[in-house]
């Protein structure tokens, strides 16, 4: 998870400026090695979306022919019908969307509120317990499943959509994200709507947050399809679809009757990164830096 | 409209040894423009921040209107500053930028707009309220800044450099808008600036500040005429006065082969002072006067009317460049030997090794 996150938050603060600056200055070689570059990871990214794509059209037996079929032979939406009537997939959706609602609006929220505190209040152990959030950070979630799974299944909760989100509700990369971000505003404009009278609610809406907004949108779109994706706790938190996401409904096409359907499978998948696409190219216009141009400059 | 007194005001910063602001006591009078000035980092803006309640005071006080201000929040003070950088909310446009204070404040959205209209008026913002700060000039930048100042009404107003960030045209200019703003306004201002030209064209009076320390607080005049001391001599004024250190010998200071005369009940019984001659106090004597300073000319600034000529000392050729001010009938070439003699009665003398007046 850390991986993918730190990516985007790096090129988010403006790292892709920096290399086509840099890029447009330097030689021919660099510019070719870069092209090479770029080809490089679009294969290696674009390849296996586009062989989930194509297979998630192609009938059962087309599947495994050699050589691989680069484009399907016989053209079917049955997968798609499969993958949306041989589970109850609806139920899986609600499940996921239901999920991944509360947890991101829950980590948002927390990791802006908490990172607003570490940055702006002054109150005795500040440092301290930015120190206890960044050490929560370097603790692998498969370290504290187990004790998690015991703590919540006592109570009675597997199955329960609270068993699921409580747990996965800590935002120690949110608050640390956030609150780098509120540190490298503008004091001079913090201090001004001090001056203004701006009480700490109306200076994190109306000041700190209208320029915070390109890091604010990665850390929402990283949250949601993390959200989105999670599978480890959910499968060990729910058993079928009362409570079950979508990830763990997949897993349940694969098993429905002792082979492995790939063509559901990878119809199921498909339609599963449909709405974290969507939700990704209608924000990623948004996450451009710039907030602050004419701030603080002459 | 208010009276500002910092009483011993000193503020040390965590880590430091030294005091940005050392035991600053300054009597500012209700409408008063006060200019705040002295190389960088001398603590000028700690100085404001301190009145405006963005850094605590460690020792003494500061009053505001014969209250101390211990403890009141900034935006309790009634003290409007505008920032160096302007620091202007980059999401909101010029109307809301200067409506903020007022909004905050409890003040309805009709009679905010009627004051942020007024305002803008009075800084021909009419027409750019409706746009962010990204969309305009600097100079627009630094109206709307202001703006968000008078909106206000407030008791005194804090600015921290405001023309730092604008083309030396349009410093002139707004110089001159801002002083005028003042007048029209009245409201006490304390104006930081490390320009001795606005220092010197700005304000009622002005305080010298260096490394925390107030020097003197007068107005321009006395600051040029009577400096007490050497760095207020040499900060103020531009080309800056020409320090020299000089023997004492028979009531008379010897320097580089020209003396000038002493007063002796002033100087006591000192073996060496430093003279300060100002530009303009020199004459250009005949090439025969032994009293003169022989200058080898380095360099002719001519700007017209005046002409500065700077030259070394013949007899020191090491010693610090003297720069004279002469009229356009004497423009020596570059290399030509110039006799210079100071008026007597506008040398300043300073202690030699305090630097203090005398
Ligand atoms: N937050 C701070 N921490 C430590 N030292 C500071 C801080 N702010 C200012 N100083 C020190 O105080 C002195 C005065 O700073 P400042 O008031 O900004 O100077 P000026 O505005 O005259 O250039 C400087 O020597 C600076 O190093
Ligand atoms: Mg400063």
């Amino acid at each position: 998870m850390s991986d993918t996150s730190a990516e985007v938050a790096v090129d988010v603060t403006g790292g892709g400026a920096h290399n086509a600056e840099a890029m447009s200055h330097s030689g021919p070689a660099m510019k070719i090695a870069g092209y090479a570059a770029m080809v490089v990871v679009f294969l290696v990214v674009a390849l296996p979306l586009y062989w989930i794509l194509v297979t998630s059209f192609k009938q059962q037996q087309d599947i495994y022919t050699q050589p691989a079929e680069w484009w399907p032979k016989h053209f079917t939406t049955t997968p798609y019908h499969a993958a949306t009537t041989q589970i109850a997939f609806w139920d899986y959706v609600r499940n996921s969307v239901i999920i991944t609602a509360i947890l991101s609006v829950t980590k948002i929220v927390l990791g802006v509120i908490s990172a607003y505190a570490l940055a702006m209040l002054r109150f005795p152990g500040r440092g301290l317990l930015f120190v206890v959030i960044i050490a929560a950070l370097m603790v692998p979630n498969q370290i504290t499943v187990i004790s998690n799974y015991a703590l919540v299944s006592q109570m009675g909760w597997r199955n329960t959509y609270q068993g699921i989100i409580i747990p996965l509700a800590g935002v120690a990369f949110g608050t640390f994200l956030m609150r780098n971000q509120f540190l490298s505003l503008p004091g001079e404009i913090i201090e001004s709507a001090r001056m203004d009278g701006a009480g700490p609610l109306k200076m994190l809406w109306r000041v700190v947050l209208p320029m915070s907004w390109p890091t604010l949108i990665a850390f929402s779109i990283i949250t949601v399809v993390n959200e989105w994706n999670e599978y480890l706790w959910p499968f060990l938190m729910s058993d079928d679809q009362r409570t079950g996401t979508l990830p763990i409904g997949l897993t349940f096409l694969q098993n429905n009757d002792g082979t492995s359907q790939w063509a559901p499978i990878m119809a199921g998948t498909v339609l599963a990164m449909l709405p974290v696409l969507i939700l990704f190219l209608a924000l990623q216009r948004h996450m451009i830096k710039g907030l602050t141009a004419g701030a603080v400059k002459g | 409209m208010a009276s500002v007194y910092f009483d011993g005001a000193t503020r040390l910063h965590k880590g430091n040894t030294k005091p940005s602001v050392d035991s600053v006591t300054l009597d500012i009078e209700d409408g008063e423009f006060l200019v705040l000035v002295g190389p960088s980092g001398c603590g000028k803006s700690t100085t404001l921040r301190m009145l405006a309640g963005l850094e605590p005071v460690d020792a003494g006080r500061i009053l505001i209107d014969g209250h101390d201000q211990k403890g009141v929040r900034p935006r309790d003070r009634d003290v409007a500053m505008v920032f160096q950088s302007y620091a202007l909310y980059p999401n909101m446009s010029a109307e809301e930028n200067m409506a903020f204070a007022l909004r905050n404040g409890g003040m309805s959205k009709a009679e905010a707009r009627q004051r942020v209209h007024e305002a803008a008026e009075i800084l021909e913002l009419s027409p750019l309220l409706g746009r962010k700060p990204g969309q305009m000039s600097g100079g627009q930048r630094q109206r709307v800044a202001m703006g968000r100042a008078i909106v206000r009404n407030p008791k005194v107003f804090c600015m921290d450099e405001p023309l730092s960030n604008l083309d030396a045209k349009l410093r002139v200019s707004t110089r001159a808008q801002i002083a005028a703003l003042q007048r029209r306004l009245g409201v006490t201002t304390v104006y930081v600036t490390h320009d001795q030209t606005e220092a010197m064209t700005m304000g009622h009076r002005v305080a010298v500040l260096k490394d925390g320390v107030l020097q003197q607080v007068d107005t321009p005049e006395v600051l040029y005429d009577h400096p007490v001391n050497t760095f207020v001599a040499g900060f103020i004024g531009s080309p800056a006065i020409n320090l020299i250190d000089a023997k004492v010998h028979d009531g008379r200071a010897e320097f580089f082969g020209a003396t000038t005369p002493l007063e002796r009940d002033r100087i006591g019984d000192a073996a060496s002072v430093t003279i300060g001659v100002r530009p303009e106090s020199w004459t250009v004597a005949d090439a025969l006067d032994k009293n003169g300073v022989a200058l080898k000319v380095d360099l002719v600034e001519s700007l017209g009317a005046e002409v500065f000529i700077y030259g070394s000392p013949e007899m020191d050729e090491e010693a610090k460049r003297i720069t004279v001010r002469t009229d356009k009938k004497h423009r020596p070439a570059v290399g030509d030997i110039v006799r210079v003699t100071p008026v007597a009665d506008e040398v300043h003398v300073f202690d030699a090794s305090s630097g203090e007046r005398l």
